[in-house]
């Protein structure tokens, strides 16, 4: 049942950074979350998952970061330096932006000036500079967000979880974001799981598109994205682009001929 | 001549009268400052009305010889609070409730963040303790009061005691609803981080929980007002608070007397309320929203 696109990466990706082997997930109420799932991620590649609501693609996120255990099957993690960006900001609201983006360096005992100079820069490569005494009420959804990924950033992740973190945006800020996550990509070349339910944002940002099926979640098709990264914002206007969200909507509704 | 540069305020105000036609209109005219009248106004107009009922209960309604029963609001201002020995009674006692009320808000304080922070640590502590807050919280304090004298005297440790117990069950039930109100994301963001314990306690769980925390402070405070004064209402022994000169001038028929420490009483109250409101929006008002208070 696995489709494959014909076109391949051009990229070179490392070795394996996540992988998971035969992996099951069945919470203690008996619901089956996650049922044989294959799937790994390279050094530097950049993975979207899709699926419907309800299939478990947060769960193998989940997973992955370690706030749930598999049932059955085994993930393996090659880093320890894993960034998780949640669906929404998760930002303390007691705190400005930059003691925000410190929390995770305060955290893990890093010293008052290393802290500080790690968010600076974090709030910098996110374009909040200028913004780092404001509180979170005080932002658009977008520049919380914003703040939440340089907070993760402040732990130079080597992978990177993300749980649907632009699905709450609107379609003009979640494009931008989309552009800047990709810059962040290119230019710090971290592997990255990406869950999402936009096929688009899927296709635009990744180097490789895993479509889930409903439950209990299985992987069922998985595309390679031929574009190259930096990447043209002006490529979702193109037939391969198209083509390729088409072929990933159709393995999504499970129409596979 | 000013008005034919009207972005030149400086100009304006120094050539005088004709600064009020030039000034740039920054705001919606008259809205900010018409605040105030709105705040107060319907308070003090139910106050009125009060003083308005008041009158025509213990002018028109009581017959003459039964008014000693509600004094007119006049006869409280100049048989109680103009009335100079009264005012000395009154103030001293108030001194001393005041700092009984205080100590037993401090302990009721400690206490309740202690008992709260306790129960947020394991559900096993929470369902050994939390039946007991309601039991508390459920029990005639007055039955208590008579006992609570014998076993401590009649004096400053027994009032505190009642003060505590009446104040105590809002800091339980607030810090625990506010530590574990704490979202559930922000949570996991500190579990991936491995952060111990403490940590999360003191980084996450605690000014979270804040609001509540002062919500609780809130009425606790208020309750510790009433706790000083009824202690020492029922005690009528040791020095005495403003309970025991209540129920002085209730035995001796002081109306005039006894209204005027009830209003001195009902004061202290809304002081100690306002002032925790104000130490409220001072913690978290920066990042907290209310719409209410």
């Amino acid at each position: 049942m696995t489709a494959i696109a014909p076109a391949t990466t051009d990229r070179v990706t490392g070795s394996t950074i996540l992988d998971f082997r035969d992996v099951a997930l069945t919470f203690p109420d008996g619901t089956t979350a996650l049922s044989g799932v294959d799937l790994t991620v390279a050094r530097g590649e950049f993975v979207s998952v899709v699926g419907p609501s309800g299939c478990g693609k947060s769960t193998l996120l989940r997973i992955a970061s370690g706030l749930e255990t598999a049932t059955q099957g085994v993930m393996t993690a090659d880093t320890s330096r894993i960034g998780y960006v949640f669906q929404d900001a998760t930002l303390l609201p007691w705190r400005s932006v930059t003691a925000n983006v410190e929390l995770l360096a305060e955290l893990h005992g890093m010293s008052r000036a290393d802290r500080k100079a790690k968010a600076r820069a974090a709030i910098e490569l996110v374009g909040l500079t200028g913004f780092e005494k404001h509180l979170p009420r005080a932002l658009s959804g977008g520049m919380r967000m914003r703040a939440s990924l340089a907070r993760s950033l402040t732990l130079d992740p080597e992978l990177f979880l993300f749980d649907e973190p632009f699905g709450a945006l609107d379609e003009i800020t979640r494009e931008r974001l989309n552009d800047e996550l990709l810059r962040l990509y290119t230019d710090k070349q971290f592997g990255a799981l990406f869950i999402t339910h936009s096929v688009s944002e899927a296709v635009y940002i990744s180097t490789k598109v895993v479509v889930m099926s409903g439950r209990p979640g299985r992987i069922v098709a998985s595309f390679d994205v031929p574009f190259p990264t930096p990447r043209d914002p002006d490529i979702r206007f193109t037939a391969e682009f198209a083509e390729l969200v088409g072929a990933v909507s159709h393995a999504l509704r499970g129409d596979h001929s | 001549m000013s008005i034919d540069t009207p972005s030149r305020p400086s100009d304006a105000t120094t050539t005088g009268a004709p600064a009020t036609v030039v000034r740039p209109s920054t705001r919606p005219v008259g809205a900010p400052r018409r605040r105030n009248p709105k705040v107060w106004g319907p308070p003090i107009g139910v106050l009125a009305l009060i003083i308005g009922f008041w009158y025509l209960l213990s002018m028109v309604v009581l017959a003459p010889d039964r008014r000693f029963l509600l004094p007119p609001p006049h006869q409280v201002v100049t048989d109680g609070l103009l009335n100079g020995p009264v005012i000395r009674d009154i103030s001293r006692s108030l001194g001393l409730t005041a700092l009984v009320a205080v100590t037993g808000l401090a302990v009721a304080i400690v206490i309740g963040i202690a008992w709260g922070v306790g129960m947020s640590q394991a559900r096993w502590i929470e369902l050994s303790l939390f039946p007991y807050a309601v039991v508390l919280q459920c029990i005639p304090i007055l039955a208590l009061v008579p006992l609570i004298g014998f076993w401590f005297g009649y004096d400053f440790t027994a009032r505190m005691i009642v003060c505590v117990m009446i104040a105590l069950f809002p800091m339980v039930s607030n810090t625990l609803f506010g530590l574990q109100s704490v979202d559930v994301s922000q949570r996991e963001l500190f579990r991936l981080q491995h952060a111990s314990r403490w940590t999360t306690l003191t980084k996450l769980q605690f000014p979270a929980a804040l609001p509540a925390i002062f919500a609780g402070l809130r009425i606790s405070a208020g309750l510790a007002v009433v706790g000083a004064i009824v202690g020492d209402f029922f005690f009528r022994r040791g020095t005495p608070g403003l309970g025991s000169l209540m129920s002085v001038y209730q035995s001796r028929l002081q109306a005039a007397e006894l209204f005027t420490a009830i209003i001195v009483a009902a004061l202290f109250g809304v002081v100690v309320f306002w002032l925790f409101g104000v130490l409220r929006g001072l913690a978290v008002g920066g990042w907290y929203d209310t719409s209410g208070s």
